[in-house]
């Protein structure tokens, strides 16, 4: 096993789309004009005011927030591919209990919508992680990029243009 | 929606607060919607500190220079936030590698030429009888392939332009003294106006390409180090004939420019204030308009074809699709 640092972010992409993920570890980013992702930042700096947020963990993994060393918060701007957000959130907790941080679980937040949903890691999930794991440093040091996947999703993409030109 | 500011007016350009303001002797000023503001082109005489810059730094805004004669100077170029150092080695790889990167220089010169025959076909069916322009342009074109280094690739760009040059004066209605194109100093006011609006186009393109993680100094057709940031030449090769070219032309053939926009006994070397405040609204206006781009079925503006123009040649260098250059196909 190859040692790298696979973040939140990378995790996400890998559920997403893994062309995105791979550009996204080759440093190729396009986020940073796309007004979904402006949108995300700002719901992200306007709620939840009170907390300490955005700890970053083992300088690689960057959680939106974490309420007494226990309940680990991620916030989303909407509900779409939320399979993807509950396996971020999985990792979350699988990462830190490996540092030996007693998360108890974990929550999803939506508040655009005012909506939250508790996520969970079960044994199963743990092993699942693993392999995703070693899934996901396949696709990181593969020498080309995968195929576009050509899904309904990536006409939201901040690299869609990239994709389809 | 970002855009770009041009500032005229001689004064100072400072930071005041959480805008740059630019103020002038006499006191009035003007804020910069820094959020909204994607580059700055300075044509007067401006006054910067290093306060500013550091805000232009941190908010990535490159500020690109003019002279007094209203030649491009340089630019303010933030340190790169977005880098890449696969795609800087595949960069760089695509250059040092002969065959690699003769291929990508020629797609710059293929959709280049292209364009060039374009905006002749264009003036033909209006009357302008360039039927045998556009036959020697064609057969020039022909050499692109067969060309066996970038030097002789060179030569048959340079034929290509030459021949182009020489139809202006039939494309141009307004009477002008213009037979060939000539740099350093341009010695009529069509070279004039040539070298003012390639300048706004090579800007454009750096800051096009700021925006991306490729670098600017790596380029195939032109050398690295002819200009400090020639990958910007490379793109705008392409972009010369649909957007420079035909602003000129609407220029002239409308009136909007004439002999009066420049200083005469400059000997049509010094453009006019006003002249090229004209240049820069249309330019801007040109740059803004639309086109449905038929392979993303979405609405692009021209100045967002640079930015299509640099994925593709991402794309090109990470090995996930051949390049080609950019081509009119309206």
């Amino acid at each position: 096993m190859i040692c790298l640092r696979i973040t939140g972010t990378m995790f996400y992409y890998y559920f997403v789309c893994q062309r995105k993920l791979w550009y996204f570890v080759n440093n190729i980013t396009l986020e940073q004009e796309n007004e979904n992702v402006l949108l995300g930042k700002l719901i992200d700096e306007s709620s939840y005011g009170r907390e300490d947020k955005q700890v970053l963990i083992d300088e690689t993994v960057n959680v939106d927030f974490i309420k007494d060393w226990k309940v680990l918060h991620e916030v989303k701007k909407s509900k779409s591919i939320e399979e993807a957000s509950m396996w971020q959130v999985k990792y979350y907790i699988y990462f830190l209990r490996q540092r030996g941080i007693k998360i108890e679980k974990g929550v999803l937040d939506y508040p655009k919508i005012k909506q939250r949903k508790e996520v969970l890691l079960t044994k199963q999930d743990e092993k699942e992680i693993e392999e995703i794991l070693h899934s996901i440093e396949k696709i990181v040091i593969q020498e080309k990029s995968p195929e576009v996947i050509d899904s309904k999703i990536c006409r939201a993409c901040a690299y869609y243009e990239f994709c389809y030109i | 929606m970002s855009e770009s500011f041009y500032l005229f007016s001689d004064g100072e350009l400072k930071r005041k607060d959480n805008v740059l303001r630019m103020t002038a002797p006499d006191g009035n000023f003007k804020d910069i919607k820094v959020n909204m503001t994607r580059d700055i082109y300075l044509f007067g005489e401006v006054s910067l500190n290093t306060k500013a810059l550091n805000y232009a730094g941190q908010l990535s805004i490159p500020i690109h220079i003019f002279n007094f004669y209203g030649f491009y100077t340089g630019s303010f170029f933030p340190k790169e936030t977005s880098v890449s150092g696969k795609l800087l080695v595949e960069q760089v790889m695509h250059y040092s590698e002969d065959s690699k990167r003769l291929k990508i220089a020629k797609a710059f010169i293929e959709a280049a030429s292209y364009n060039i025959l374009r905006n002749i076909r264009y003036y033909n069916e209006r009357n302008r009888d360039l039927e045998n322009t556009i036959n020697e342009i064609k057969n020039l074109r022909n050499g692109i392939e067969s060309a066996g280094d970038i030097k002789s690739l060179m030569g048959v760009e340079g034929s290509i332009r030459k021949v182009y040059y020489e139809c202006w004066t039939s494309i141009i209605k307004q009477e002008v003294d213009f037979e060939k194109r000539v740099k350093r100093p341009p010695d009529n006011m069509v070279n004039t106006l040539i070298s003012f609006v390639n300048s706004l186009i090579y800007t454009s393109c750096l800051s096009e390409i700021y925006v991306t993680q490729l670098n600017p100094t790596v380029s195939y057709l032109h050398s690295p180090g002819e200009r400090r940031f020639s990958l910007c030449l490379d793109i705008s090769e392409i972009f010369k004939p649909l957007i420079g070219d035909r602003l000129i032309f609407s220029l002239l053939n409308r009136n909007m420019i004439t002999e009066k926009d420049f200083e005469k006994d400059s000997n049509y070397f010094y453009l006019k204030d006003t002249g090229r405040k004209k240049i820069l609204m249309e330019y801007d206006e040109s740059m803004n308009r639309t086109i449905k781009h038929k392979e993303l079925g979405r609405n692009v503006s021209y100045r967002h074809l640079i930015r299509l123009e640099c994925y593709k040649l991402i794309k090109h260098l990470m090995g996930d699709k051949e390049y080609e250059g950019f081509k009119i196909w309206w």
